[in-house]
């Protein structure tokens, strides 16, 4: 089981929380949107086997979002940050970005 | 780790075509001489510098698709790379359950597809898969899991395929140490029974396949992890792997929980989504559980290996993950269901636990298909259901690789249906809710 910080709770169980998939991904315009779009932001996903981007939401807590960064191959967090934050600048250069 | 078939991959290689086969007559004469001379079942050669086709991933689909290259469509320069060990990933790491109850006509068609090779394939294979038809039993906890049910029953039975309602007396008549009393948190009040489904034997899967695509000239390369995918243009040329580059006409991607990190290697973004599924095994025990059973609603399965140990399948980690562990309240969960349905079982102890990475896409379907690049094909999204899949994937996608156009049985599984919105949100992906 992870023990994960949320931003205003602090470090809580798993079992708290909901894990709402990768972060950053932002929803088209519909007016312009062609079916590529839609594909991109509904289907396809980084699935990033080391650093990725996820939102999670403390559904059993204070019922807010934020988002995280986990390496996916030890299960290990490197940030929590608030929503609508970018990813910490200690972070990008290792996710290249 | 050694595991078994690493080291048989390893021993003396066997010619071309001069594969031993198995009998009664054999078993006798290699115990006269103390079981010393058993051929290695595969060879184990240096990879080549170029195959007509490369097959990424020797797991039991891609093991399969080798097969079936060979035996159907007669193209033995094939080359299966492996990573680890053959049959290492979740083909080792599943609850080995075959039934083809899905609701879907596609996905009923492919299944069903599969359940047909599975009944003929220790005879096929000349290796005992050890596919037993003990039965497949649903349970159903209250009158939404009954309509759910028996909807699967009738559309499954416009398909040919056997499919049965019982009734909770009939369920526990069909499986013993079944609690069908009424003081559960959430009483049985029915079933649906495939009894035609069962169990196989795993490793004997990958084993066997492996075996006959060896002896038809398929090159089986372990301890070969692809590192790159080299391109020219919007054609696929050859795969870099840890053991140098190998240049090839065609190749599949059969890598299951890793196939977004392979696809990623070509340019290519996948619908895929990689998580743990858990399964784990008790001390072994005397014959006690004739069948399969599985309860979507309260999320438990079991059935019980010929080792005698109970094989009980646990659900996924919410998040993305590469990490074969799974976590401790996942199978906590699984063992509460289990004790409730079963409480015979309230004292044994559980002897292993590990976690498979499997592959999901957003409607719970594979992908069997062509890609954007040419000459590239994949077969993936199996996510937590594809054992049971394996002769029939590795059949049909052998058929799209060989002729370049999908066999009927996968057109539907193409990767553009999420650009087209043509999906097949198939409910009884998973027996039980993940």
């Amino acid at each position: 089981m992870l023990l994960i910080t949320c931003p205003w709770c602090g470090p809580r169980a798993e079992i708290e929380f909901r894990c709402g998939g990768e972060a950053h991904i932002a929803r088209p315009d519909p007016a312009t949107a062609s079916d590529a779009d839609w594909e991109r932001y509904l289907f396809l996903r980084e699935n990033a086997k080391g650093v990725t981007l996820e939102r999670w939401w403390h559904v059993h807590g204070c019922r807010r979002w934020f988002n995280a960064a986990r390496d996916t191959t030890t299960e290990e967090f490197l940030a929590f940050y608030r929503m609508g934050e970018p990813p910490p600048a200690t972070l990008r250069a290792r996710l290249g970005r | 780790m050694v595991n078994d078939a690493y080291r048989r991959g390893r021993s003396a290689a066997p010619s071309h075509g001069t594969m031993q086969r198995y009998s009664i007559f054999s078993l006798a004469r290699n115990a006269l001489t103390g079981h010393r001379n058993w051929q290695a079942a595969w060879r184990s050669p240096e990879p080549r510098p170029a195959y007509e086709v490369v097959i990424v991933g020797g797991g039991g689909h891609g093991l399969a698709t080798a097969y079936y290259l060979a035996k159907e469509h007669g193209i033995t320069n094939v080359a299966v790379l492996e990573k680890g060990w053959l049959g290492g990933g979740n083909t080792g790491r599943n609850t080995t359950v075959v039934r083809s109850n899905y609701l879907y006509d596609e996905s009923a068609a492919i299944y069903e597809h599969s359940m047909k090779l599975w009944e003929g394939l220790a005879q096929e294979l000349n290796y005992n898969v050890m596919f037993s038809q003990r039965g497949v039993l649903m349970l159903a906890h209250g009158s939404h899991d009954e309509q759910v049910l028996k909807r699967h029953i009738h559309a499954d039975r416009l398909n040919g395929i056997d499919n049965e309602w019982l009734t909770p007396a009939q369920a526990k008549a069909f499986c013993p140490p079944l609690n069908i009393g009424k003081e559960l948190r959430y009483p049985v009040t029915g079933a649906a029974l495939q009894r035609r489904g069962g169990t196989a034997r795993h490793d004997a899967v990958a084993w066997g396949y492996a075996r006959g695509a060896d002896a038809r000239g398929v090159d089986i390369i372990q301890n070969c992890a692809v590192t790159g995918v080299r391109r020219d243009g919007d054609r696929v040329v050859g795969v870099e792997t840890t053991r140098g580059y190998i240049a090839a006409g065609k190749v599949g991607v059969v890598a299951a929980g890793h196939t977004s990190v392979v696809m990623a290697m070509a340019g290519l973004r996948m619908p895929i989504e990689s998580v743990p599924l858990q399964a784990l095994v008790s001390e072994p025990v005397k014959p006690v559980f004739p069948c399969v059973a599985m309860s979507n609603a309260i999320h438990a399965y079991i059935s019980q290996s010929d080792k005698g140990e109970l094989v009980i399948g646990a659900g996924t980690d919410q998040y993305v993950s590469y990490g074969q562990r799974g976590s401790f309240h996942i199978a906590e969960h699984t063992l509460e269901a289990i004790v409730e349905l079963f409480p015979i079982f309230s004292r044994l102890r559980m002897l292993r636990q590990w976690a498979g990475i499997v592959d999901c896409t957003p409607d719970r379907s594979p992908i069997l298909a062509r890609t954007p690049v040419r000459g590239l094909y994949v077969n993936c999204g199996w996510g937590t259901g594809g054992f049971k899949a394996t002769p029939g994937s590795g059949h049909v996608f052998a058929h799209t690789i060989a002729r370049d156009e999908p066999h009927p049985i996968n057109a539907p599984f193409t990767l553009e249906r999420f650009r087209t919105g043509r999906l097949i949100d198939e409910a009884a992906a998973a027996a039980v809710a993940h």
